[in-house]
């Protein structure tokens, strides 16, 4: 039985030109101890399935699923006082933007030890005990001193750091990461990313890390999940995705990889992500998709687990498939 | 394709653009309910000012000896020739309040062209040159601004001497400040812009850059604050006809309405109310409108 | 801090200055000299005239003068009153308990009121009752509070006759002032009945005063908390798990507090001017009144001497203001 057993999630926002659908029908499992990664642009309602999961989201969210069991537990219409029992303690989550998710009028201290008081029967002098051996872990130097600084005195990847310190107080069982390193410098990155994979080795915690980058996906992930406008479009361990992805969209920005290009020109997909007033009737991907045809324009086909779970009419790399070409002819016969 | 009536594609595409901009404006202004309504009530009031002889039933200053503090025409008492009842001195209450509107609006439109014309040239000196004459003119801006602005005001027209203009005078002085900073900041965050250096590259002079280039910027926080100016200016103007410093008698000003009034409070209820409702009205709807003027101005409160 | 608070006092110290040569250059501004408009209507004898210039030192020139009434202000010797004949000073000292009295409770009464009130609407942002702080904020805001108060004394002492309509407390009681302030004499005199009377007397005065800086207060901590409540590190508290009384109360509420302390203390000015009406209408013996009366007077070193004073005052809290947005706002006391 997974950790996490997500199925069929959808969110939508009440908002003045209608009704906004940034989830539509996402499943998504997570094994004890596995790094799962979800890969997509931005508007693929990445982020806001972890926030659903983690009971973030405004009021004017509407969240509907049919399951969405936590080890163990069906987090749907668990109170809200009980919900409030996992999430930080054995649930937890790291976001982007590291200098502005520490509050600015709190010391870093108090807020890794609010975490340990939330959450644990701890008396004073233990929280601080374990707050100093916090931040050690996560590679701050001087931690004790270091408790007392306010979070304007510290760069963005101490701040991120202390963020996971955070996070990781009460040793969760999963730690959701949304896009962890992308909003520091590049040298930064890696050493935020390589804290995170040895935290989840250590401790046998599940990462779920979102990323719209698949450099990033390469070097963490064992697992990949790629979602697009809202759906997931395909699943795969990281390994076969590289090799065989089967859906286009998921070839696509494999082929936008700067390593990966061959031509002069780095690939890019034409085209943006449909947002609330220009999604296409059939398949999401369809306008973009060089190999759509006219049943694309009717909808797409779950395909199984051996075409990675492709929300697609025309899977690529299938079994006996030789590649893209022969989807072209047809894409040329559909449109003339 | 539409016949244009202007021949220069610039001048077509600038009109466009300024069209698209007005429409921009009113989609986000008329999304505020407030707003819409406090225009409305604006716009009544305008009308109401502009007419007023043709629409009061009486004229404001004429005594009716024989009906002297009637109640309004709903009460016991009332006169149907009184609708909302008459002063100690027989004058009715409505035809006063009708022409007490012209004072009100002429006092805000006074008050902010003044501290505005005066504010936005010494902010744009101040913003532009920067130095010393900046220091200066800042500092007494400063000055300014440390006294309470009715205090202020009321000291003024002492020593000018009561009366409408002087407390005009006295409360555009005071409100000049606001305008001051609001020119200058935006000036000065606007004079490192990459168009205003080419400008400057261009050789443009500095009364045309001033004019030309960065007043055009600054234009919406200024709207902003005229709004309120003038809502406040309309307040205070109206405190200070209430101190006896303001408007004199006989003239409806509403503010010096209030303070005939004053002695008949426990009397006469209708003779004080019905002033000041006129003060809340006028100054509610000019800040509902300033509300949804500033929403739909402020770029940062705009939604992409 | 030290920094921060020294470039405080730097402009500081050349604005008062600058007051104090604005408050003493309106006398000398008005048509006539001091004298002729002391004397107002009589008459007098050139000789008897040219006397009292000189002893009142008017004949000296006008920087002597200046310098001489601000060597006078810096030990405290700020005129003496035409009408009175008093030292200002002590009347002002005797006056201003009386406005700060009711001052304090006015700014106390916008703060517990508004500061909730706002949180509250910002929380439940668009519905009825952000609805109702929203609109009542806005009819506060726009208030004549000289009509608010009348139309007060109308219901409180006309129609329901709860409420006396002038003074601070009623003629049956009398004792000497300690503090100053009402509320706390009525209670030291153990009179009976006298502290009841105090604050029926204050009430209206202080509902009136804190009208506007209660829609002020209540308007600015709901934008301040709309703001503060979309930040991250407000959905990083709510991702600790922790309650929502917690997130609002502590996380979001200390953070919208920085700006609203600025905004309490610039109504500093709003209650100086809202006093001069309030006062005014409630024949509440105090500065205001004192400044109106004053003026109806002419009675020009009090004028002058009242607008340095207030102004003083007011830049002081001010300063003070400062200090405190310094002190709860770690970007400032931890540089």
């Amino acid at each position: 039985m997974p950790l996490l057993d997500i199925e069929n999630l959808t969110v939508e926002f009440q908002t003045a030109g209608g009704v906004f659908r940034a989830v539509d029908g996402v499943s998504l499992y997570c094994e004890k101890g596995e790094i799962l990664s979800i890969v997509g642009e931005s508007g693929s309602g990445k982020s806001v399935a972890m926030l659903a999961l983690m009971g973030l989201l405004p009021w004017t969210a509407m969240v509907t699923a049919d399951r969405m069991i936590f080890d163990g537990r069906e987090l749907l219409g668990m109170s809200p006082e009980k919900k409030r029992k996992i999430v930080g303690r054995e649930m937890a989550m790291i976001f982007q933007e590291p200098m502005s998710s520490l509050n600015p009028c709190f010391t870093v201290g108090f807020q890794i030890k609010e975490m340990l008081r939330q959450h644990t029967d701890m008396n004073r002098a233990q929280r601080q005990e374990r707050a100093i051996e916090l931040l050690a872990s996560v590679g701050i130097p001087a931690p004790k001193e270091r408790l007392s600084v306010f979070p304007h005195q510290l760069s963005g990847g101490m701040s991120q750091r202390v963020m996971i310190a955070m996070a990781t107080a009460c040793q969760p069982k999963l730690l959701i990461a949304d896009e962890p390193s992308t909003a520091l410098d590049v040298t930064i990155q890696a050493q935020i990313l390589d804290l995170l994979r040895s935290f989840a080795h250590e401790h046998g915690m599940a990462l779920i890390l979102i990323t719209h980058d698949m450099g990033v996906v390469a070097e963490m992930a064992e697992r990949v999940q790629v979602q697009y406008a809202g759906q997931k479009v395909e699943e795969q361990n990281v390994v076969d995705l590289f090799t065989h992805p089967h859906h286009p969209y998921t070839a696509a920005l494999l082929s936008a990889l700067p390593e990966r290009a061959n031509a002069r020109r780095l690939p890019s997909i034409p085209g943006v992500v449909p947002g609330q007033y220009d999604r296409p009737p059939g398949c999401l991907f369809e306008p973009r998709c060089s190999f759509a045809t006219e049943i694309c324009r009717q909808g797409a086909k779950r395909q199984g687990s051996g075409l990675g779970h492709a929300l697609c009419n025309h899977p690529l790399n299938g079994p006996g498939d030789d590649a893209g070409e022969q989807k072209q002819r047809n894409k040329a016969g559909a449109t003339s | 394709m539409v016949q244009a009536t202007d021949s220069t594609p610039a001048a077509k595409a600038a009109a466009s653009v300024r069209r698209r901009m007005l429409g921009e404006f009113w989609f986000y202004f008329s999304e505020n309910r407030g707003a819409v309504i406090g225009l409305w009530v604006f716009v009544a009031l305008v009308v109401i000012a502009i007419f007023a002889p043709l629409i009061a039933p009486h004229s404001p200053i004429h005594q009716y000896r024989d009906a002297l503090l009637v109640p309004p025409v709903w009460q016991e008492g009332g006169r149907w020739e009184f609708l909302l009842g008459t002063d100690p001195v027989g004058r009715d209450v409505l035809s006063r309040l009708i022409y007490g509107s012209r004072f009100s609006l002429f006092i805000g439109i006074v008050v902010v062209t003044v501290a505005l014309t005066f504010g936005i040239v010494l902010g744009l000196i101040a913003g532009y040159f920067r130095g010393g004459i900046d220091i200066a003119i800042m500092r007494v801006m400063d000055i300014i601004l440390a006294f309470p602005s009715l205090l202020l005001a009321l000291v003024l027209v002492a020593i000018l001497g009561p009366g409408l203009m002087n407390a005009m005078i006295a409360i555009a002085l005071v409100y000049q400040p606001h305008f001051v900073r609001l020119t200058r900041a935006s000036v000065m965050s606007e004079m490192n812009r990459d168009y205003v250096v080419s400008a400057k590259v261009a050789g443009a002079k500095p009364f045309y850059l001033m004019t030309r280039t960065l007043l055009p910027n600054c234009v919406a926080p200024l709207i902003v604050q005229a709004t309120l100016s003038f809502s406040n200016a309309i307040l205070d103007a109206a405190a200070l006809g209430f101190l006896g410093l303001g408007a004199q008698p006989p003239t409806p000003e509403w503010g010096t309405m209030l303070a005939e009034a004053r002695e008949f409070i426990l009397r006469a209820w209708w003779v004080v109310t019905f002033p000041g409702l006129a003060i809340l009205i006028t100054v509610l709807a000019i800040n509902l409108m300033g509300d949804g003027l500033r929403d739909a101005l402020d770029p940062k409160l705009k939604r992409s | 801090m030290l920094k921060f608070l020294l470039s405080r006092l730097a402009v500081l110290i050349p604005t008062f200055l600058g007051v104090s040569i604005i408050a003493f250059s309106f006398i000398r501004l008005l048509p006539g000299d001091p004298v002729m408009l002391m004397s107002g209507e009589r008459v007098m004898a050139p000789e008897r005239h040219a006397e009292i210039m000189h002893e009142l030192g008017y004949d000296r020139p006008l920087p002597v003068q200046y310098l001489d009434y601000l060597g006078g202000v810096l030990t405290g010797d700020f005129g003496k009153s035409v009408v009175t004949k008093r030292p200002v000073v002590d009347d002002f000292f005797k006056l201003f308990p009386a406005t700060l009295e009711l001052s304090l409770c006015a700014i106390i009464i916008a703060v517990v009121l508004g500061i909730p009130a706002g949180v509250l609407a910002a929380v439940k942002r668009g519905s009825f009752f952000d609805q109702t702080v929203t609109g009542a904020a806005l009819v506060g805001y726009s208030m004549p509070i000289f009509w608010w108060g009348l139309l007060l004394i109308i219901v409180f002492s006309g129609v329901l006759q709860w409420t006396p309509v002038s003074g601070r407390i009623s003629l049956l009681y009398f004792f000497k002032p300690v503090t100053g302030f009402m509320l706390i004499d009525s209670l030291l005199s153990g009179q009976k009945g006298a502290f009841a009377s105090a604050v029926n007397h204050l009430i209206l005065p202080a509902i009136v005063l804190a009208t506007i800086p209660l829609a002020v207060i209540a308007r600015q901590t709901r934008s301040a908390m709309l703001e503060v409540l979309g930040e991250d590190y407000v959905r990083t508290a709510r991702a600790k798990g922790l309650s929502p009384l917690r997130v609002v109360g502590l996380h979001a509420l200390r953070n919208a507090l920085i700006p609203v302390i600025t905004t309490v203390g610039l109504q500093v000015g709003v209650l100086m001017a809202g006093a001069i009406l309030t006062e005014t209408i409630f024949s509440w013996p105090g500065i205001g009144k004192w400044m109106v009366d004053s003026v109806s007077r002419r009675d020009y070193p009090v004028i002058q001497s009242g607008l340095l004073i207030i102004a003083g005052i007011i830049m002081m809290v001010n300063l003070i203001v400062d200090v405190l947005y310094g002190l709860v706002n770690p970007r400032i006391s931890h540089d």
